[in-house]
């Protein structure tokens, strides 16, 4: 079990729902793409969260089976990890920079601030599905933070304002 | 004739501005009529000049920034395509002190090349170094990456040539070549900026181990956080195969390397080589006790040559110069050069890569420039999250393994931040037992359980709940991590904690209020 401390709330595992068949097709096809590397199941799980955003839960039995794999071991593989998300996040994801050099730089107001902007904690998804808050630690921009990568495009110098002018109107 | 243009693809201009940049760039000349060339170069590393323009002329490359996409007009009618004069403009980039006076070894084509460019690459010296290799024998190469004296630039500087030699011995059918590139540590970059900026050289450089040891399968292993590398390793990865530099038949020896990128996963732990197996293997990122070393027993369980990303792409220089010419740079133990970023509260932040010898102070002052928010530098954390916090008092120590050791310090990845006197030594020591306990991998109780309770005891310290009493259980509970955890992560937390506490006391006996600048 990961350390447990007050601003890193653990994320339990959704129930598993049965995947639509869109999302089992979608699955499959990162399977069979993949399957055959070593050590196979990181680039799949990435190919699945690529494809779907998340790797649902009801995916485990699939790519377990499917890799010779136990569940638990799925299981544990997704949970281990704090890239891996089990739920469906908002529209973009938002990935805010926690570490020291930030810190350095007002990292840790910044988070306050973005919190209390998004009405969100880490983990959770703007009320309006627009943005899944999370944290990161160094994005490796560490001379030019506060730093930020929103879908996978990097912004320094971050400040309230300049925040709220990326994300315009949420709230 | 057209001019040559340069506007890097670093993430870090990027995240300036340099896309918008680029653009307008474009579309100005357009406007006008003029013939451009444009390339998107790596960084220079001198973040307080990005997005940094270069124009090629006569007499040398010209350097304008910081550049916003708003000047560019104002660039073009001050003639710029010629080097003309405008408020941005710094002449020529190779004479602007930052850069003049570094020692660019390892670094010496970044922000220079084209990145995905492999003429650019071999009309830059690359490539010379594995030529060189072909015609060695295995042993030959180790030996000469022993005699240059280059230890592991991850951060435990272990000997580059004993590592190789260890899996050279052990007898295999199959062995691997393993770049750590999960760049972890808060404060570095310099990974990220040579895999944007010349992914060739790391490829060279861990063909070059493949033939040393004889392994014909690489992995890098990427942390994810890094898109933007991503994006440029695969594509000169694809490059090298259509070359002919990487697959069946290396430049016509006849000897195979393959070589792929995997994606890390958000774990700071899957840095430390164990846990990168396993996480290669596909499986959780646990740490796996040593010994076995990986290099007798690593991934799928044959022998492993694991490295740092500036390891490897050290390596091409010293097989293309020779092991004597890298071994002159440096002081004692520490031979070489490193490359230093200057990071967190500093006014120009950047990658300095100098010769082992210089001071903290010449970082910080000389090229850093002192702070980025102008009051007083009070602390500054070296090696990572990790790494102790250093109090001014202690400046002047060089930058040696052995000599920074002295001082309770660590080099590790050659990261420096920087915090002015608002910061509270007291929060960066318990973010330190926060940031432990939310990455531990849980193998052992003193890293998994004491951080936990690290925190707690912290927050009662500052709280002044008897707090002679809370110090000696932190102590204690750093004593018992210090010796009791598996790896670095539980063995190594003490120390920014400690050195919170033993330089700056003040910081945990009140709240910590600080006067308006
Ligand atoms: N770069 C980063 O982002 C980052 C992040 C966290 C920690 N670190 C660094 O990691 C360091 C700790 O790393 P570690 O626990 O791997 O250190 P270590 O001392 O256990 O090992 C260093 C390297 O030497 C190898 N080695 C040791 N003895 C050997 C032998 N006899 N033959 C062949 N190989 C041998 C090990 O396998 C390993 O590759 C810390 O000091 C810290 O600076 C770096
Ligand atoms: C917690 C932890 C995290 C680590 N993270 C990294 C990392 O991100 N990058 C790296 O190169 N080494 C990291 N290391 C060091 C590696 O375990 C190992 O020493 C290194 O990859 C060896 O390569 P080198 O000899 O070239 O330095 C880490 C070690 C620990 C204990
Ligand atoms: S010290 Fe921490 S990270 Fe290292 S093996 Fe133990 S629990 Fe895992
Ligand atoms: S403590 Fe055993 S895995 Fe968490
Ligand atoms: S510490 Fe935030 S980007 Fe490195």
């Amino acid at each position: 079990m990961k350390g447990q401390v007050q601003e890193q709330p653990l994320r339990p595992m959704p129930a598993a729902r049965p995947l639509a068949a869109a999302e089992r097709a979608k699955v499959l096809e990162v399977i069979v793409r993949l399957r055959a590397l070593p050590g196979a199941l990181l680039p799949v799980l990435h190919g699945v969260q690529d494809a779907l955003g998340y790797v649902p839960p009801g995916a485990v039995t699939l790519i377990a089976s499917e890799l010779n794999l136990t569940r638990a071991e799925v299981h544990g593989v997704i949970t281990f990890y704090h890239y891996f998300r089990s739920t469906k996040p908002g529209k973009q994801v938002l990935q805010l920079c926690r570490a020291e050099a930030c810190q350095s730089l007002g990292a840790t107001a910044l988070e306050a601030h973005v919190k209390q902007k998004l009405g969100v904690d880490f983990h959770g998804t703007t009320a309006d599905g627009r943005y899944t808050l999370e944290p990161v630690y160094c994005l490796g921009n560490c001379a030019c933070g506060p730093s930020l990568m929103l879908d996978g495009e990097l912004h320094g110098r971050v400040d309230a304002e300049s925040f709220d002018e990326l994300v315009g109107g949420a709230s | 004739m057209s001019v040559r243009i340069y506007v890097p693809q670093d993430a870090i201009a990027l995240s300036l501005g340099a896309g918008a940049v680029a653009k307008a760039i474009v579309a100005e000349a357009e406007r006008r009529g003029v013939q451009i060339q444009l390339v998107r170069n790596g960084s220079r590393g001198v973040f307080s000049l990005e997005p940094l323009v270069e124009v090629e002329t006569a007499g040398g490359r010209v350097a304008y920034g910081p550049v916003k996409a708003r000047d560019i007009p104002g660039l073009f009618d001050a003639g710029f395509l010629d080097g003309g004069k405008h408020a941005l403009g710094h002449g020529l980039t190779a004479e602007i002190p930052y850069l003049k006076q570094q020692e660019r070894l390892t670094f010496a084509r970044v922000g220079i090349t084209d990145p995905l460019s492999l003429d650019d690459y071999l009309a830059h010296e690359g490539y010379r170094g594995l030529k060189n290799a072909l015609a060695l024998s295995g042993a030959e190469i180790v030996q000469a990456v022993t005699d240059s004296g280059l230890r592991g630039r991850g951060g435990a500087a272990f000997p580059a040539g004993i590592k190789w030699k260890t899996v050279h011995a052990t007898e295999s059918a199959q062995k691997y070549i393993v770049c750590n590139a999960d760049e972890g540590d808060s404060g570095t970059f310099s990974d990220r900026m040579i895999m944007e900026g010349d992914p060739f050289v790391l490829i060279e450089g861990m063909t070059i181990a493949g033939m040393a040891v004889g392994a014909t399968q690489g992995y890098i292993y990427l942390r994810c956080e890094y898109p933007h590398a991503h994006r440029t390793l695969n594509a000169a990865i694809a490059a090298a195969y259509e070359s002919k530099h990487l697959g069946a038949d290396v430049l016509g020896s006849g000897r195979r390397f393959d070589l792929e990128v995997r994606l890390g996963a958000g774990a700071y732990i899957c840095g430390e080589e164990t846990s990168l197996l396993e996480s290669l293997e596909g499986k959780r990122g646990q740490i796996r006790p040593k010994p076995p070393l990986p290099a007798i027993k690593g991934l799928f369980g044959q022998p492993t040559v694991i490295n740092n990303v500036i390891t490897f792409a050290s390596v091409p220089i010293v097989m293309d110069r020779g092991a004597a010419f890298y071994k002159e740079y440096g002081t004692g133990r520490s031979r070489g050069t490193l490359p230093f970023q200057l990071t967190g509260n500093i006014k120009h932040g950047g990658l300095v890569e100098k010769a082992f010898g210089i001071t903290l102070r010449e970082l910080l002052y000389d090229y850093g420039g002192g702070s980025y928010s102008g009051r007083p530098i009070r602390a500054v954390q070296v090696g990572g999250p990790l790494g102790a916090y250093i109090p001014a008092a202690q400046f002047d120590a060089p930058m040696d393994y052995e000599e920074f050791a002295k001082i309770g310090g660590m080099v590790g990845h050659g990261g420096i931040v920087v915090f002015d006197d608002t910061v509270d030594m007291a929060a960066q020591a318990r973010y330190a037992m926060e940031f432990c306990a939310t990455e531990s991998c849980g193998k052992c109780t003193p890293c998994r359980i004491g951080s936990t309770r690290g925190v707690e005891v912290i927050d009662r310290l500052v709280a002044g709940q008897q707090p002679v009493k809370q110090e000696a259980v932190l102590r204690d509970l750093c004593e018992t991590m210090t010796h009791g955890s598996l790896c670095a992560l539980g063995g190594l937390t003490p120390s920014p904690v400690l050195s919170a506490l033993n330089h700056f006391p003040e910081d945990f006996k009140r709240p910590r209020v600080v006067a308006a600048a």
